[in-house]
């Protein structure tokens, strides 16, 4: 039997404002446990919420940001249940009236082809504390510095019909909310969190089968390869003719599987009702508009863009909107220097091998686009080698100086000059008379041996096209 | 006369002519407490240090002996609700309202009884015991703010602040003779008062006559930017409206008040108190207010389902009480939640909570929850029509005096139903007043309900006042 | 109208521990307040939009403006147990 597998993905954000969402208290990772809280997000007796305004704003922009409708009313509700990273046992969320819905996503295919995966809703909440379990001691310990950091939920439709969809997904939204510059997106800190829904049904039904929700993955692969053993386990539930339990189900990293979590004793009954402590909101058409309007250009729009103003490759054109610092680089770089490929080649290689050897980011480095071109045009012209030129760029990376100042204290400029060559190409001649022999009987390709040696002899200084034109020149005046 | 039983704006007259000092007077009310409060048990703990003041004693200080209802923050002074759930738990912050009494100078006495979490109206409900009525301590001093309202008619404060979620500072000021206010809701910060149910709940004062009554919500009133409920609207001095003058002022009585279950002496007073105002100038009309007979009904249903939500905090995790079951060797979590609540909180919160989180569950929402806030809408149009074509209206405060303790513990409806008249002003968040009108034959306080339109607390004080001043109950002393 | 079975489940949701004398007794309060209640339903609603505020409130926020925390010391002061710096509580179960 052929099986269709139906996935929807939920995906949390911890918003990067100044302060939570509720309280003034700053909104910080890795402080000593309860130190950035106060009596609004310890849920204390008599406290009360306070909307940040830039959350708001930030969730216009994401709504925006994936072809969203706004809603022009929005209001927060109280979701409760009892659990002890929650202070108040309830989450201030939003049930009825999310800030943004119905929206969208489009996804590569492998036939070159696109998907259109629909956003059903994006709504903000708070965070919870957090906990950790120490199994010896049989006790757990709550810190409540992230309770209250700003979230944005969003729930994907169940259009996703294969773990890579799902991770094809993932990469293209979380690219999104990067270049909105509202969130870290990091999932190793947790500033990005996801859950997924899967069921599997026969080829052909209309009706959703039965699902699990899967929690516990911390990276984008560890979703796929949770959905691919999901997928799996849900099919030989299947084909042994039994039937798929609706549960809960955490991702256990080293064991490579996913486990039942251990069913609370009631279905989840929220007993969600409006927040009497917060009012309504209203938002103004016009300000929307205007949040609208501050959204940057958005990856998919760039891509294009950059393809056909810089005429590069999709390739290279997909490596450079990874990030959009990474894409301003580029274009910062073109003002100086014509050669786009060249351009491309260099950021693609030899700048984002150092960046990520070096563990940083384009936006941590020093370097400055007109550097960097110069650099690239000193190698594209001859003045130094390939190989001088990847030298040149780590110490730029390390000192901060430019090409120029380098090539001249490192003494990296290419030798040129004909009777200095002249005179390493001879003794290189005279070493090599097989190879000579070789060349002169039509073996062109040889000739590259010689370049090498006379390269070695150089220290690498020598310019490798003039050597190989000074070799074929003398070996045809020998001949 | 004693200190101790003059009002506030009394005193401050002796403070200004140098003839008492703010210590002498507070020094007084706490030794009168050493031998009235063994009687009344107004408090459930006095201060240890009464200064919550910063500020030195200026010209424009209001340097006044106050009691807080146990449910309003006092940073490092323990705050409980009078619930067994919360011993020990003391506040790291003041409520707006404390920050506010701090700034003008005020003196904290102490933590007043009252009903565990506001749940009730006689003030039995307490972990830490009933307060006795000051004018027969065999009844109740109704409630929920039963211990402010017993205090200041016991002259055991000057004046005190209560809060007011269906009545608990109207009902208890008039069971004990003293004048009650319950503001506009937003017009009193609600920060760092322990939510009952947040949309109806509302701080106000509870002194021994209008002019205090003023006086006080001159302090507590005005925006909080803590508080997102809270109004963001110009307070007027509350005292400019103590004028005696009521001429050609239109007050309506609602028919659908004046129906069964009210006591004929209360009938009589309320009667009585017309013809006071009538005879100043005051016109009456009838006005009808058709969604009365449902309010209990709703009330119960919004106010139990905020409380469910409100009370789940409660859990022991990080403060309060912690109770782990006996006979278990090891304790899960959930043990911990259900030992604890059902150790740490009474019957009453029980029972409200349970019927709250029934009206919320799964199923139920329609029926109980979204329907009790569809009927508070047609309650508010009530009061917004009748207030299309009158200023003010009157009606009891209650539907009897002061009931004898234990007399309604048995049924919780008959208790709820004690709330009739108070509890509409609330589901409306319009302001209202009790003020001493009468007295039973047994000697019980009798009280006169008078509301307004949202943020006319003048309208308020302005009838009462000219009420209080062509009479002589407010003057009526117990003999505490 | 509510059952044992109804009261205990909604105890399970307010995690209120109830012996069984105590469900009884509560299943009667309950159903006694529910029947009272059962009078709203002499009105029609279904044409009247609720009222969660009864104020016209809208738009309250605060800017995104960092204020002081407490200490770890003055948030521990009110702890039932505390260990290194966090609340303690019987191990969850997950």
């Amino acid at each position: 039997m052929k099986y269709e597998t139906v996935i929807g993905l939920e995906v949390h954000l911890q918003l990067s404002t100044n302060t939570k969402i509720f309280c003034g208290c700053a909104n910080k990772f890795g402080e000593a446990p309860n130190t950035l809280t106060c009596p609004v997000c310890l849920g204390l007796p008599g406290s009360l919420p306070v909307v940040n305004k830039k959350v708001l704003e930030y969730g216009i922009k994401i709504g925006s940001a994936l072809n969203c409708k706004i809603n022009s009313f929005v209001k927060f509700d109280r979701k409760n249940y009892f659990y002890p990273d929650c202070p108040k046992d309830y989450q201030i969320s939003q049930f009825d009236f999310p800030i943004a819905y119905d929206g969208f996503v489009t996804i590569p295919m492998d036939d070159n082809g696109e998907k259109k995966i629909t956003i059903h809703r994006a709504h903000l909440e708070e965070d919870a504390g957090k906990l950790i379990h120490d199994a010896q001691a049989n006790c757990s310990l709550v810190d409540y510095n992230r309770t209250g950091t700003p979230l944005v939920e969003i729930v994907s439709d169940p259009d996703l019909r294969s773990p890579q969809e799902a991770y094809d997904y993932l990469q293209v939204l979380k690219l999104t909310l990067q270049y909105l510059n509202v969130s870290d997106c990091d999932m190793e800190k947790g500033s990005l969190r996801c859950d997924a829904n899967i069921s599997i049904r026969e080829q052909g039904d209309t009706k959703l089968g039965t699902k699990t929700e899967l929690k516990n993955m911390n990276s984008f692969k560890a979703v796929k390869v949770a959905l691919e053993y999901e997928e799996n386990r849900q099919r030989q539930v299947v084909e042994a003719g039994d039937r798929v339990v609706q549960e809960t189900r955490l991702w256990d990293d080293a064991k490579n599987m996913t486990l039942v979590m251990r069913s609370k004793e009631e279905a989840h009954d929220y007993r969600y009702f409006p927040e009497p402590d917060l009012v309504p909101f209203i938002q103004d058409e016009k300000i929307i508009e205007e949040i609208r309007q501050s959204i940057p250009e958005l990856p998919a729009q760039k891509l294009e863009r950059v393809i056909k103003e810089y005429q590069i490759s999709e390739y290279d054109a997909k490596i450079i909107i990874q990030d959009a610092c990474l894409a301003g680089f580029f274009e910062n770089c073109t003002k100086y220097y014509k050669d786009t490929k060249k351009i491309c080649n260099w950021m693609n290689g030899a700048l984002l091998q150092e960046i990520n050897s070096r563990k940083t980011t384009i936006t941590d480095i020093t370097l400055k686009p007109e550097d960097f071109s110069l650099l690239i045009k000193k190698v594209e012209e001859g003045l130094i080698s390939n190989l001088a030129g990847k030298d040149v760029l780590k110490f730029m990376l390390d000192t901060g100086k430019s090409a120029d100042v380098l090539i001249e204290e490192k003494g990296l400029a290419q030798v040129s000059d004909d009777g200095a060559l002249k005179e390493i190409i001879q003794q290189v001649i005279s070493e090599n008379e097989k190879v000579v022999q070789q060349i002169k009987e039509g073996k062109d390709s040889a000739a590259g041996f010689l370049v090498g040696q006379a390269m070695k002899k150089s220290k690498g200084k020598a310019n490798p096209k003039k050597v190989g034109e000074l070799i074929r020149q003398i070996l045809k005046g020998d001949s | 006369m004693k200190l101790n039983a003059l009002t506030a704006h009394e005193i401050l007259d002796l403070i200004k002519d140098k003839q008492t000092t703010p210590q002498a007077v507070l020094d007084e009310v706490q030794q009168h407490i050493k031998q009235s409060d063994k009687d009344v048990h107004a408090y459930v703990r006095l201060a240890k240090n009464s200064n919550i003041s910063d500020v030195s004693v200026d010209q424009n200080a209001i340097p006044i002996p106050i009691g807080i209802k146990d449910n309003i923050c006092i940073k490092g002074e323990e705050t409980t609700c009078c619930s067994k759930l919360l011993t020990g738990f003391k506040p790291p912050y003041n409520a707006t309202v404390i920050e506010k009494l701090k700034a003008s100078g005020a003196m904290f006495v102490g933590h007043t009884n009252m009903d565990e979490f506001a749940f009730g109206s006689s003030t039995e409900n307490s972990f830490y015991g009933v307060t006795h009525n000051p004018w027969n301590l065999e009844c109740v001093p109704g409630g929920s703010s039963g211990g402010s309202a017993a205090a200041v008619a016991a002259n055991e404060a000057i004046w005190a602040i209560g809060s007011d979620t269906g009545g608990s500072i109207r009902q208890p000021a008039s069971f004990c003779g003293v004048v009650g206010l319950k503001p506009t809701y937003g017009r009193v910060s609600r920060y760092g008062l322990i939510a009952f149910a947040s949309s109806l709940d509302q701080i106000g004062p509870l002194t021994k006559d209008v002019t205090d009554s003023a006086l006080l919500l001159n302090i507590l009133a005005g925006h909080d930017s803590k508080d997102s409920t809270s109004v963001d609207q110009p307070v007027p001095d509350y005292t400019k409206a103590l004028t005696k003058d009521v001429k050609n002022l239109k007050i309506g009585v609602p028919k659908e008040y004046f129906v069964e279950g009210m006591d004929a002496e209360v009938k009589a007073s309320v009667m009585q108190s017309i013809e006071v105002l009538k005879q100043c100038g005051a016109q009456f009309v009838d006005v009808s207010l058709p969604h009365t007979e449902y309010a209990v009904a709703t009330y119960y249903i919004i106010a139990t389902a905020e409380a469910s939500s409100n009370l789940a905090r409660f859990d022991s995790v990080q403060y309060g009480l912690r109770q782990n079951p006996a006979q278990k060797r090891k304790t899960t979590l959930v043990d911990m939640y259900e030992e604890s609540r059902s150790v740490g909180f009474g019957e009453e919160a029980k029972r409200r909570i349970m019927l709250g989180t029934y009206s919320l569950s799964s199923g139920y929402y329609d029926a109980y929850y979204l329907k009790g806030l569809k009927v508070r809408t047609l309650i508010k149009n009530d009061f917004d029509k009748a207030f299309e074509s009158v200023d003010a209206i009157i009606t009891p405060t209650s539907p009897t005096t002061a009931f004898k303790i234990g007399a309604r513990a048995k049924n919780p409806l008959d208790m709820y139903l004690s709330d009739i008249y108070t509890i509409s002003a609330n589901l409306s968040g319009i302001p209202g007043i009790s003020i001493p009108c009468g007295f039973s034959k047994e000697g019980l306080p009798i009280g006169l309900q008078i509301l307004a339109k949202p943020f006319d607390e003048e309208m308020l004080f302005r009838i009462a006042y000219t009420f209080e001043q062509n009479t002589e109950w407010h003057k009526k002393k117990v003999g505490f | 109208m509510i059952s044992d079975k109804d009261v205990k489940y909604i105890a399970g949701l307010a995690r209120i521990h109830l012996e069984d004398d105590q469900v009884t007794h509560l299943t009667k309060d309950l159903e006694g307040i529910l029947h009272y209640i059962e009078k709203l339903n002499k009105l029609d609603v279904t044409q009247v939009d609720p009222t969660s505020h009864v104020l016209p409130l809208k738009n309250v926020y605060r800017e995104d403006e960092v204020k002081p925390s407490l200490s770890q010391e003055e948030v521990l002061k009110f702890s039932v147990e505390q260990r290194d710096g966090s609340f303690k509580v019987p191990k969850v179960i997950e």
